[in-house]
């Protein structure tokens, strides 16, 4: 009965893992099936053809892509960090606090079209059109929260004791939480800066309103910029079939870059990661 | 070289609690001072007031005067420069669990802005030798993590942390309660070489182990401290019942 029991959990257990990781591969599966033939060196070094014109490339997107992630991670990881070490930290127990966490929640829930249209509002004027500049803020508003929010968890399970052994040793409050309770809690933190680059490395609509797309080469901040989500986005909407087949491809190289960006970070983060540190 | 500590008054407050009352005694500098009593009694947190840790509580509270050497540490200096005198070794080791064996000695001193390489080493080399954690740790100072080594040679780490700022006074808050025999006679052999250059306040809760390595004890109940007087009257002929009944086992 026992065996019995134990084969059926472990069953369940071998079964949702396969039910978890069956969706991804099959994206990735599918991504490559569609797109993989239609990567070409032109592909990664040419911008696109005008409308009809077979071939022609995405590297004005790529570039734009990663340009809007960088501001995008410029702006919201500092702030998102910060504001997570105010309320674990500094704020605990504060009106403040409960105010900053609150609106992150809520920003967090905030659909990203209305982050797009809010930033539009707020940054795009007369003077400065649709710009890089606009579709960085947008998608860095949107890491802020996530990026918050883990951070102060992490902070959080910081166990008591090393915060009492940096202050019995006379480093003074802020000097402990920077030095000792970040840097324990930094493997968590940069997983959760991870999960929000990862989550706006995607997004398509906040871009709409304010980074615009671009179908030259452009990398001014105060330009419009292209990016992957909406070379995706306009091509799989057109009517020619090489430009649905560049779409397949386009996602792909999406998927794969931030697989890659995602795992870099961790590869170089880990390095310094002593034998037997918890 | 370790400074003496006169107490007067000391009371001490958590919220409402009022868990030390009118504590009056005089530390002996470069001895070994026990503190002994139940669960609660207050023993901790009266070592705690001894380098302001107690008010790193937002409901804790404290009146009265605690003078180490000649500075009075509740009027003449500011909590962090008090704890850089008064150090202290924790129930649990602690350290920190990202730093090498290395930068867990050296934290007090490079977390308060020195950086000379060489010094840094010397007091390290130094401070793990005071601790006699060297020999044992000397290859992998910087390869391996603080929280890598055992439960016995992490406290002594802990210790050889709180040496290497170079304090006057060492708080040992029952240090060896979460180790094995063998780790704790070690701590006590470090104790008894310790106190010939510091002034050591123990809290245990094992008599044998206050017997072993203090000349002074106090018993601590219910917030008050009953008795202080040499280690050898204590545990042979105490002058307060309580005293007695305690430390034969009829309670605690």
């Amino acid at each position: 009965m026992r065996t019995a029991t134990d084969w059926l959990a472990t069953s369940l257990a071998v079964l949702s893992t396969l039910m978890v990781v069956a969706p991804l591969l099959a994206i990735f599966i599918y991504l490559i099936y569609k797109g993989a033939s239609s990567l070409n060196l032109a592909f990664f070094t040419q911008i696109p053809k005008p409308e009809g014109e077979e071939g022609g490339g995405m590297a004005n997107a790529i570039v734009g892509s990663g340009v809007l992630l960088a501001l995008a991670s410029l702006i919201g990881i500092p702030i998102g960090i910060a504001g997570g070490i105010f309320l674990a930290e500094f704020g605990r127990g504060t009106k403040l606090a409960n105010a900053v966490r609150f609106t992150a929640d809520v920003l967090n829930g905030v659909p990203s079209i209305v982050m797009g249209m809010a930033v539009y509002a707020l940054v795009v004027t007369p003077r400065m059109p649709f710009s890089a500049l606009a579709g960085g803020v947008a998608l860095g508003i949107m890491m802020i929260p996530t990026v918050t929010r883990t951070t102060e968890e992490m902070l959080l399970m910081v166990p008591h004791a090393v915060r009492e052994a940096a202050l019995a040793l006379g480093v003074p409050n802020w000097r402990s939480v920077l030095s000792i309770t970040v840097k324990t809690a930094s493997p968590g933190i940069i997983t959760g800066c991870m999960l929000a680059f990862a989550r706006v490395a995607g997004e398509t609509a906040p871009l709409i309103f304010t980074a615009f797309g671009n179908s030259n080469w452009s990398v001014a901040l105060n330009q419009p910029i292209s990016a992957l989500p909406l070379e995706i986005y306009r091509y799989a909407l057109s009517p020619y079939d090489d430009q649905h087949r560049q779409a397949w491809a386009a996602a792909l190289v999406l998927v794969v870059l931030i697989v890659a960006a995602v795992s870099l970070v961790r590869y170089v983060t880990s390095r310094g990661v002593l034998k037997g540190a918890s | 070289m370790g400074v003496g500590i006169e107490v007067v008054n000391l009371n001490a407050w958590y919220g409402a609690n009022h868990t030390l009352q009118d504590i009056n005694l005089n530390i002996p500098a470069n001895h070994a001072t026990a503190l002994i009593g139940p669960s609660g009694c207050g023993k901790s947190t009266f070592v705690r007031c001894l380098n302001r840790m107690h008010e790193t509580n937002p409901i804790a509270r404290v009146t009265g005067t605690v003078r180490i050497g000649d500075l009075d540490i509740y009027e003449d200096a500011k909590p962090v420069e008090i704890r850089r005198r008064v150090g202290m070794v924790f129930q649990r080791p602690n350290p920190f669990p990202t730093m090498s064996i290395y930068d867990n000695v050296a934290a007090g001193l490079k977390l308060n802005g020195y950086s000379n390489r060489r010094v840094l080493d010397e007091i390290v080399e130094r401070s793990l030798k005071d601790s006699a954690l060297w020999d044992e740790v000397k290859d992998d100072l910087k390869k391996k993590s603080g929280a890598s080594l055992s439960g016995g040679q992490q406290q002594r780490l802990c210790i050889a942390r709180a040496l290497a700022v170079d304090p006057e006074v060492l708080l040992m808050d029952e240090p060896a309660s979460a180790l094995d025999p063998v780790s704790t006679s070690k701590i006590e052999d470090l104790i008894f070489q310790l106190k010939s250059q510091y002034t050591i306040v123990i809290v245990t809760h094992n008599m044998q182990q206050a017997a072993r390595v203090a000349e002074k004890t106090g018993f601590f109940l219910n917030g008050r401290m009953v008795e202080f007087d040499s280690t050898h009257k204590i545990f042979t002929n105490p002058s307060d019942k309580r005293t007695e009944d305690y430390i034969t086992g009829r309670f605690g």
